[in-house]
């Protein structure tokens, strides 16, 4: 519990407080009057406006998108259903360069829409959108459609038997017990896309700016801290009343639901509206999340001779000090450490949270460990610039700083894999062992180890991919000379003329594929009890 | 509390919110003594047991093991074993795994590991099924390889919770034999909880009944049956004759009429039981008049519901041929030699 705390304390807590003070505090006296001013800004609104209706929207769009897709997967029985189903988890991982990326090639300048019919959307808000949906769609799935599968179909019937019609039972059965998880996946959602930010960098052009975007611009373009201070607060505010919001819909969640095992409730699709409600979940998955991903490969392949690729091994001298395929070494790198690392606190915080006398203060820092899925990521970055360079904690010059930053969105999702898989271990089995003699150390490695192994690499997967595809915070802390995947999409993107476009599909193109591998590995391990997202 | 007890708790209480599950137990095992705890669901005897093996603090009293206060000690450093109720295997091991499990706890190397879970597994009935995945065994052989895998470290002192609670009838009947004979061949120290009085009475040469966190009774089994301390042993042990009563020289006065009682019997106001061997049945014209109200097949008897105008029912075991049927009319006499005072 202590190692846990002290990780958050010194590497969240802190850097986020002293950018904070830095933007705030002028000559040691706190100028809370900034936040007013800030807030009266024009522009300021402006972007507060964009990122609360755009989140409103985007999470509108992904439940009347995925919800359909929720359904179908949970209750229906066909050919591939598990392929799919890890398919369409793939983009959650997926870094969100490498998905601004593929939309670019989809519906920006040069995209296959423009080629095909000269339709570009990168100008406008639905390519941000789309991206959005493509992003969260597995979130929706994996949270309704995992309860949905779970339901008992007996007791729709039952309504159905006591005269109820197929809609009302429906309503009145079905629904009500999907709604706390159909809640918590929309807050979900609304979390992940009120902090956009890779997608909005490079779809949003200078039109479109979230609250995140708008923190990097202050930081690093206008060097106005306080306005990014008074920003971050915001941000913080708000995604603390969304977490809030949101552990309270999951202990609703919990209520006494009958579960019974999803491999008996999904049968076959039954007459046209069935097949024609499959048919038309498998084309919307196609359109929306496979052909993006499908043009980003196409287009990183269009140079002869995989020239793209081959551009990538070469010192280009401008762009960066190193050729960009060393990019691929460092993220993998940097992403070993950052899962090595989360998967340490995290297994602690998780253990500790499990321990049947954790009182409410532990309690309360199971939410507070999702915090980090919500805070800016630039400020961390940032934080991370101003204040880990000095005594006592001076990591300024040293390689794990990446690692450390990844870490900390790595550590929400390993705790939420690993918590219901401890929570599910019976007490008794430890005690049983206690008795033979098992010291506390020894019993948590005969006994909750081997139980958990599968979780942990779960979250260990999670991790890794979460860490190679972090892009806020790297892009501050990594040096030049060391960039990840996503910094170097990014900075080839930034960089007009075809070879720079090509390169930053090619390398999107790897980090999807080393990203999807992870994914599907785990896939193979995941149960459906594992996770919550 | 003797000397040479191996186990004794002294006024051992434990509460949960405030309200006492082991309500200041004073409790002594001697050394190869098998002793079971009777007592219905939530009368604090798993808690009795957990108290002991270090799983639950006491709130205030102590528990002696050896003579030593056992108090801060933790569970895996108090040497007693402890079978739980449904087992509690680690799925993740093989039987062998299961049953060398304390061995190794204990830095027992591979090859005495092996030994003795082969002799173990032997000795339990289960030979050759070292290699066998737990999740494969039916509730018998899991019973079984629990027992090896509590017996293995050789604990001081052996605990069994419901150790044949899940068992079907005529496995938990041999069981239960083949039980008492090994922990006679091994000498073990026993204290098993149970809330089957069949199984207690088989197993144990002394009896405790526990009721609501105190102990209601302790003799050896022939005593607590022949002799029940009070009315709420005498129910638990299935007898449902019991009836307040004035008991005045060799009778006593009831709402079944007058009861003989036998002669050394406590004077004055008492409760009386009868045991349904002791309710004869006379022609209908004769005794106590009683209709009856149902009758139950138990195999060797038919237990037959009598009721009496204005007085509780009675129940009777009667022979197949004798037993009559429901709704018939019949008379009642009590027979002396089945009939207890008892002293609540």
């Amino acid at each position: 519990m202590v190692l846990p705390v002290a990780f958050f304390a010194v590497f969240f807590a802190y850097p986020v407080a002293a950018i904070v003070g830095r933007g705030l505090k002028v000559d040691g006296a706190w100028q809370l009057g900034r936040i007013g001013d800030v807030l009266a800004q024009s522009d300021i609104r402006h972007v507060l406006w964009f990122t609360t209706w755009q989140a409103l929207a985007s999470t509108a769009l992904t439940l009347l998108i995925a919800l359909p897709g929720a359904y179908v997967f949970a209750r229906f029985d066909f050919p591939g259903r598990h392929v799919l189903r890890a398919v369409v988890t793939v983009p959650f991982v997926l870094p969100t360069v490498v998905v601004g990326t593929a939309f670019l090639a989809l519906v920006g300048r040069g995209g296959l829409l423009d080629d095909l019919w000269g339709v570009r959307l990168d100008t406008t808000v639905w390519a941000i959108l789309l991206a959005h949906v493509f992003f969260n769609y597995a979130v929706v799935v994996r949270t309704v459609g995992g309860l949905w599968a779970q339901l008992d179909p007996r007791q729709e019937e039952a309504a159905r038997m006591l005269g109820a019609s197929r809609l009302r039972a429906w309503r009145k059965v079905t629904l009500p017990a999907l709604a706390p998880a159909v809640a918590a996946a929309a807050l979900m959602v609304f979390l992940f896309t009120f902090t956009s930010f890779g997608v909005v960098q490079i779809l949003g052009g200078p039109t479109f700016s979230t609250l995140e975007v708008e923190i990097y611009r202050q930081t690093s373009e206008v060097f106005d801290l306080s306005t990014a201070a008074v920003l971050t607060i915001v941000q913080f505010v708000a995604v603390g009343a969304i977490l809030a919001v949101h552990a309270w819909t999951v202990r609703r969640r919990e209520t006494a639901l009958r579960l019974v095992d999803p491999a008996v409730t999904a049968r076959r699709p039954r007459g046209a509206g069935q097949w024609s409600l499959l048919a038309g979940v498998l084309v919307s998955v196609l359109l929306l999340l496979v052909l993006p991903l499908a043009v980003l490969v196409q287009r990183s392949l269009d140079s002869p001779d995989f020239g793209y690729y081959r551009a990538l091994t070469h010192d280009d001298g401008g762009t960066f000090l190193v050729p960009p395929i060393a990019a691929i070494g460092n993220s993998l790198e940097y992403a070993v450490a950052a899962t090595a690392i989360a998967v340490v606190i995290g297994g602690l915080a998780a253990a500790a949270l499990t321990r049947r006398d954790a009182g409410r203060l532990v309690r309360g820092f199971d939410a507070l460990l999702m915090l980090p899925l919500g805070v800016s990521a630039v400020t961390v970055g940032f934080g991370f610039l101003i204040s880990l360079d000095k005594p006592p904690v001076d990591l300024r010059s040293s390689w794990i700083l990446v690692p450390l930053a990844q870490a900390l969105v790595g550590v929400p999702f390993v705790v939420r894999t690993m918590l219901p898989v401890l929570r599910a271990v019976d007490g008794r089995l430890r005690e049983a062992a206690a008795v033979l003699g098992a010291s506390p150390w020894r019993v948590w490695r005969e006994v909750d180890l081997p139980l958990v192994r599968r979780a942990l690499l779960i979250a260990a997967g999670f991790a890794f991919a979460v860490s190679l595809g972090e892009f806020g915070a790297t892009v501050f802390i990594a040096r030049p000379d060391n960039p990840t995947l996503p910094v170097a999409v990014a900075r080839l993107l930034s960089r007009p003329g075809d070879l720079n476009y090509g390169q930053a599909m090619a390398l999107s193109t790897i980090l999807m594929v080393v990203c999807a591998v992870a994914l599907l590995v785990l896939e193979r391990l995941r149960t459906d009890r594992t996770g919550e997202f | 509390m003797p000397p040479n007890m191996l186990l004794s708790l002294a006024d051992a209480t434990v509460r949960f919110g405030g309200c006492p599950v082991l309500d200041a137990v004073d409790l002594g095992v001697a050394e190869h003594e098998i002793v079971c705890v009777l007592g219905p669901s939530g009368s604090g005897k798993s808690t009795l047991l957990r108290a002991v093996a270090g799983l639950q603090p006491l709130d205030s009293g102590r528990v002696l093991l050896d003579g030593r206060d056992q108090t801060g000690v933790p569970a895996h450093k108090r040497g007693v074993g402890l079978m739980f109720q449904d087992h509690q295997l680690f799925p993740q091991r093989d039987v062998a795994g299961n049953v060398a499990f304390g061995l190794r706890m204990h830095g027992a190397s591979k090859g005495r590991q092996k030994d003795q879970v082969g002799e173990l597994l032997d000795l339990v009935g289960l030979p050759g099924a070292a290699r066998r995945a737990v999740a494969g065994l039916s509730g018998g052989e899991q019973q079984r390889v629990a027992l090896a895998r509590a017996l293995a470290p050789r604990p001081r002192l052996l605990m069994l919770d419901e150790p044949l609670g899940q068992l079907d009838r005529s496995l938990r009947e041999r069981l239960v034999v083949e039980l008492r004979e090994l922990f006679g061949a091994l000498g073990t120290t026993v204290l098993a909880v149970t809330h089957d009085q069949g199984e207690a009475f088989a197993l144990a040469d002394r009896v405790v009944v526990m009721r609501d966190g105190r102990i209601a009774q302790s003799g050896t089994p022939l005593e607590v049956w022949q002799r029940p301390a009070d009315e709420f042993v005498a129910r638990f042990l299935g007898f449902d004759n019991v009836v307040s009563a004035t008991v005045a020289g060799e009778a006593a006065d009831t709402p079944w009429g007058k009861v003989p009682v036998p002669e050394d019997a406590p004077q004055g106001t008492r409760t009386l039981l009868v045991r349904p061997a002791g309710v004869r049945l006379l022609p209908a014209e004769e005794g106590l008049r009683c209709t009856v109200a149902a009758r139950t097949f138990r195999g060797t008897h038919v237990a037959v519901q009598l009721q009496p105008e204005g007085a509780p029912r009675l129940e009777a075991a009667v022979a197949l041929r004798e037993a009559p049927e429901v709704g018939e009319t019949v008379g009642v006499e009590f027979d002396a030699a089945e009939t207890v005072v008892l002293d609540g």
